[in-house]
């Protein structure tokens, strides 16, 4: 089994930052991963996006037009790219920024979450990504949410080794609004 | 009873292949001397350019790679990190050196790279037959400036050993000629000047020898030899640019 | 088995270059390679080697030329129009049967292009972009494994046939971060010995000299005719693919590099819908996999080679297939951002599949 994944947002959002920490949990579950970056023009502020893929199998493409599933973390990126996800696709929305309108789509699995203001209520606006991954990582399974708390210690600087604890809470947050049903 | 002239253990016993009066082979045996004295052949790599010098490893007993036309300064580069027990040194011409590979040796220069560079200046493009070359003087006629070179669209003869001087990573740089017996014993110490700075790790060290191409200047050696003194010294006056201590 | 790490391509090509002893970096800054100098400037220093920043990618690839005459490995790292420029000193050591790495992260031209992934340097490396008729090595890994493990091979290879090796690769791979696994290293014990390198002559009477000069009777010809042999003995021994699903395929798909990696899911979008579908890489572009696409092609008649450029490693695999087998040809050249997906290969298999001879 293959999960895809595809996330975007702004730079500074930590899109690449979530992307890194789900393949390094891939890693340490023994799967194959890949991670693939693409930044917008400017590497900060311009747009952020990438490709995760976690799998039992070899993995081909580190790419795919019509991704499985999605987290989206900002107006732009989600008009940019609403339209690709497959249909029944798991899609996390940042309802803080983004406004769906015309561009909604009834077929996909949307989880809508206002992560910049649960991320300001966990004390630190700079945690709405790990909010994020760890709802995206309950509802999908591609790896366990322990998975991913272990990468923490891998994928952050040594010097915000510190800031661990928080970001387990932050996962675990994001974990919570899937498992509450 | 000292013998004045036996030839440099460095130097093979072979006959050149340069002109009658052509000033590469007394450049050489300076050279040769140079390594003799400091006892380094066995150590020396010398890295061969492309011009009339080119057969470098025909006449000189020593380990020798070949650069491609104006990279010199760059393979040497290359072989001195590689390996810096070895006593390296470059041979080029002033179409080679000045022209192609202008910026290869300023950077080798400016890096202060720990090697020694001999710069051959004839005022032509001696291998291909005598085109203008960056140190043609001005007026002076060649193959490809035919009424003399005219400053005013060709630009000027460039001085290379004051403009490698002014780097700051050259630690050794002088001008000297080889057309008169004071001049050769001049040149002859400025060579091994310029050897000894590499040995003693001191940095860049470059000698610009103004030499003749009876040839391409359409002279017999005599009144090429003359010319170096009354045409090449004025523009390209000898004398020490940098010696840092 | 060590630890798996989460890397970069391009991190793993530097990675590959040291764990095979390289020690001697040369390069000048351009995109989308640019990882690999920032990597060896702090690796090299710490293990005393050379890294320069050269000033040009002329002088960089003739510092290489330097220090492999020295018989050192060394490596030079840059993207196309910086190739470009090395292909001077690249011939100068072809000619003076020098070993040495040139990584080339490629990106989209003519001219100065983009930094998209690009595979339009395919004839560049494969067929020599310099003068005077001659062969490097040339491979292409598709994962970030095989930068590192190519890159290893890429040194050995050299060493051993004397000709410079090309790594062409793109930012797709260079990268990409998959998980790496860092395999020990020994040299191989039947790696020749390099009596050709120069040391200064300490103990030997006899001169060693590295150069592409030979104007004697009859001795540059005798020269040619050995560089020759030994590409021929390289192209014996050395050519390597990955197939899948070649027993049973009436189509096969083939790419190297990034496009093979985008086909490959395509290939298996095929198998689910129940088509015959096979897949064949190059790993090694120069010495072509010939070998491989003639046996494939006993049987299986019908080819596509997706490539991102209007079609080049195409021509090759023409010449290699049988005769009465057809190759189709799906090109991609870069634009800004716009990589071919699995999907729109696999729409170009359902096109061509069971249509052919
Ligand atoms: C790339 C390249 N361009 C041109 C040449 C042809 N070429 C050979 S020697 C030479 C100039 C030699 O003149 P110089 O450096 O002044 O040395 P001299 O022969 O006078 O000693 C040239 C242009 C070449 N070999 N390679
Ligand atoms: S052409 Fe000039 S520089 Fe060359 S060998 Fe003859 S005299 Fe010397």
């Amino acid at each position: 089994m293959t999960h895809d994944v595809f996330m975007t947002g702004f730079g500074g959002q930590g899109v690449l930052m979530i992307g890194n920490l789900l393949a390094y949990a891939g890693i340490l579950e023994g799967k194959n991963v890949s991670y693939y970056p693409s930044y917008g023009v400017e590497k900060r502020g311009g747009a952020a996006n990438c490709m995760v893929m976690v799998s039992d199998a070899e993995i081909g493409s580190p790419v795919i037009g019509a991704p499985s599933a999605g987290i989206i973390l900002n107006q732009a990126s989600y008009d940019l790219n609403i339209a690709r996800f497959k249909p029944g696709a798991f899609c996390l929305l940042n309802s803080s920024l983004i406004d769906e309108g015309a561009l909604k789509r009834d077929d996909l699995a949307t989880v809508r979450l206002p992560l910049n203001e649960m991320a300001l209520e966990l004390g630190d606006a700079r945690l709405l990504n790990m909010i994020a991954v760890g709802c995206y990582a309950a509802s999908c399974q591609s790896v366990s949410l322990d998975a991913l708390k272990g990468a923490l210690k891998k994928v952050l600087p040594e010097r915000n080794h510190r800031f661990i604890p928080l970001n387990i809470q932050a996962i675990d947050l994001g974990a919570a609004q899937i498992n509450k049903g | 009873m000292k013998t004045v002239f036996s030839r440099p253990a460095s130097l093979k016993d072979v006959a050149t292949h340069f002109c009658p009066g052509c000033q590469h082979g007394l450049i050489h045996r300076l050279v040769a001397d140079a390594m003799d004295h400091f006892g380094v052949q066995q150590q020396t790599i010398g890295v061969a350019s492309v011009g009339c010098s080119v057969f470098l490893y025909e006449y000189f007993d020593i380990d020798v790679v070949e650069a491609p036309h104006g990279r010199a300064p760059a393979v040497a580069t290359g072989v001195k990190r590689a390996r810096p027990e070895s006593c390296v040194f470059t041979y080029q011409g002033d179409g080679d050196l000045a022209a192609i590979g202008t910026s290869e040796i300023i950077h080798a220069a400016n890096r202060g790279e720990n090697f020694t560079a001999l710069f051959v200046n004839n005022t032509t493009y001696g291998m291909t037959g005598g085109q203008m070359a960056p140190t043609t003087l001005p007026g002076q006629r060649s193959l490809t400036s035919p009424e003399g070179r005219d400053v005013a669209l060709d630009g000027y003869p460039m001085r290379m050993a004051e403009v490698i001087a002014a780097l700051d990573g050259t630690a050794y740089s002088v001008r000297v000629a080889v057309n008169s017996p004071k001049n050769i014993l001049a040149a002859g110490k400025a060579i091994k000047k310029a050897f000894e700075y590499q040995l003693e790790n001191k940095g860049f060290a470059f000698v610009e020898v103004l030499s003749s191409c009876p040839t391409n200047w359409g002279m017999d050696a005599l009144a090429a030899n003359e010319r170096v003194e009354t045409e090449m010294i004025p523009y390209f006056n000898l004398g020490t640019f940098k010696e840092r201590s | 088995m060590s630890e798996r790490q989460l890397v970069a391509g391009n991190i793993a090509v530097a990675m590959g270059a040291l764990a095979a002893g390289c020690r001697h970096y040369f390069g000048y800054p351009i995109t989308p390679q640019s990882d690999i100098p920032a990597y060896m400037s702090a690796e090299l220093r710490k293990l005393g080697g050379t890294f320069i920043q050269a000033e040009s990618e002329i002088a960089s690839i003739n510092m290489l030329l330097g220090a492999s005459a020295c018989g050192f490995r060394a490596m030079t790292s840059s993207s196309s129009p910086g190739i470009s420029l090395k292909q001077e000193g690249i011939s100068y050591m072809a000619g003076s049967e020098l070993p040495g790495l040139i990584v080339n992260i490629c990106r989209s031209g003519p001219g100065l292009g983009g930094i998209d992934a690009s595979q339009a340097d395919y004839f560049q490396s494969v067929k020599t972009g310099g003068h005077g008729g001659y062969r490097t090595i040339v491979v292409a890994p598709a994962s970030v494994q095989e930068m590192y493990d190519l890159t290893i091979l890429s040194f050995d290879l050299s060493d051993r046939y004397r000709m410079p090796a090309l790594l062409l690769a793109d930012s797709l791979v260079g990268q990409m971060k998959e998980a790496l696994e860092l395999k020990p290293y020994t040299l191989p014990s039947d790696l020749p010995a390099k009596e050709w390198a120069v040391t200064g002559k300490l103990w030997r009477s006899d001169q060693r000299i590295v150069k592409s000069l030979y104007l004697g009777e009859g001795e540059l010809e005798q020269h040619n005719w050995k560089l020759w042999r030994r590409a021929e003995e390289l192209k014996e021994k050395e050519q390597r693919s990955e197939g899948k699903y070649l027993d049973d395929a009436k189509l096969i798909v083939t790419g190297f590099g990034s496009a093979a990696r985008i086909a490959k899911t395509a290939v298996e979008m095929a198998r689910e819908a129940g088509m015959q579908v096979g897949f064949l890489r190059p790993i090694t572009l120069f010495p072509f996999p010939e070998k491989a696409f003639a046996e494939a092609t006993v049987s299986c008649k019908q080819l596509l080679c997706v490539e991102l450029s209007t079609g080049q490693m195409v021509e090759d695999v023409r010449l290699s297939v049988a005769r009465d087998a057809e190759v189709a040809f799906y090109g991609r050249p870069p634009g800004t951002g716009s990589l071919p997906t699995p999907e729109e290969l696999f729409a170009q298999i359902q096109k061509h599949y069971g249509k052919g001879a």
